[in-house]
């Protein structure tokens, strides 16, 4: 069974915003709201500047569903998290508790009052009917319908994002990793993700008067 | 004893179950949930990728080809 997932391979995203782009153009995301944003890590520090694409990551077990009040959100037999804006009433729980900043709420009027929620969908619309005009304004383009996948991932120029089955995901990226010369048990983890620290080097010191 | 082990398996595979997750389980009252559709209920498009309307395999197995050769450029190189 496929299970819908994504992964950003720091070593090859530019940070050109392409994702971004498709993302906002094919689903027609009003303005001010960004289902999926590149985020660069080490800013400024010369040889250790990685970017990625971040999004709703569709938990497997996901503390938005789990903090909602009117508990909109349903997760799809294909393992995409989605919610239902009739349902949702913008009380900004789901914000707070993902750890991507998934969630985004457009202004909808004076005084800060917020929208109901909208988020990415993996392109896989909503609990409208599929492919229907309804559908198309409240969550944007049903592209798993059309059996394609998610318009960012097929539109990465570098295919540093990828989107779709988590199996096929895996494969792909255990190919890269070993390419890159990474063996065993450095093939996986959080230095082949996101580069390895330069040999000799100390341990970067948690900053000073930062969270613990 | 064999009851024991019955019971211990059970407790073992327990991990492996997928909850059903969905929505309007009725915390707010008198709430009117809809129901989605499966991507694979839909007919494919005339000059889109095809699959058999209702199967989802058929849908899952185009879904890997295409993911397969817009993504996996060694694999793409290869065909």
């Amino acid at each position: 069974m496929a299970r819908m997932k994504f992964l950003c391979d720091a070593e090859r995203c530019i940070e050109c915003n392409g994702c971004v782009t498709a993302c906002k153009n094919e689903n027609e995301v009003p303005w001010g709201v960004n289902r999926r944003r590149v985020v660069t890590i080490n800013d400024g520090v010369v040889g250790a500047e990685k970017s990625i694409s971040v999004a709703c990551m569709h938990c497997s077990d996901a503390p938005c569903m789990a903090v909602c009040p009117v508990d909109c959100f349903y997760r799809t037999a294909d393992g995409v998290v989605l919610h239902d804006k009739d349902l949702c009433i913008g009380c900004g729980y789901c914000f707070y508790a993902c750890p991507f900043g998934a969630p985004q709420f457009p202004q909808a009027g004076a005084f800060g009052l917020r929208g109901k929620m909208d988020k990415c969908t993996f392109c896989a619309g909503g609990p409208e009917a599929d492919k229907s005009d309804a559908e198309f304004k409240k969550y944007g383009r049903n592209r798993l319908a059309e059996g394609k996948l998610p318009a960012c991932a097929e539109m990465c120029s570098t295919k540093a994002l990828l989107g779709g089955d988590g199996d096929v995901i895996a494969d792909i990226y255990r190919e890269r990793v070993a390419r890159r010369g990474n063996k065993g048990a450095e093939a996986w983890g959080w230095g082949s993700a996101y580069g390895q620290p330069p040999k000799g080097a100390a341990p970067a010191a948690p900053a000073a008067g930062g969270k613990s | 004893m064999r009851r024991l082990l019955l019971v211990a398996a059970a407790f073992c595979v327990a991990g492996c179950m997928e909850v059903e997750q969905t929505s309007g389980s009725g915390k707010m009252p008198g709430q009117t949930v809809k129901r989605d559709t499966s991507p694979w209920d839909n007919e494919p498009l005339a000059l889109g990728p095809k699959w058999s309307k209702g199967d989802r395999n058929s849908w899952e197995e185009q879904i890997k080809r295409r993911q397969l050769n817009s993504q996996h450029e060694f694999m793409r190189g290869k065909q």
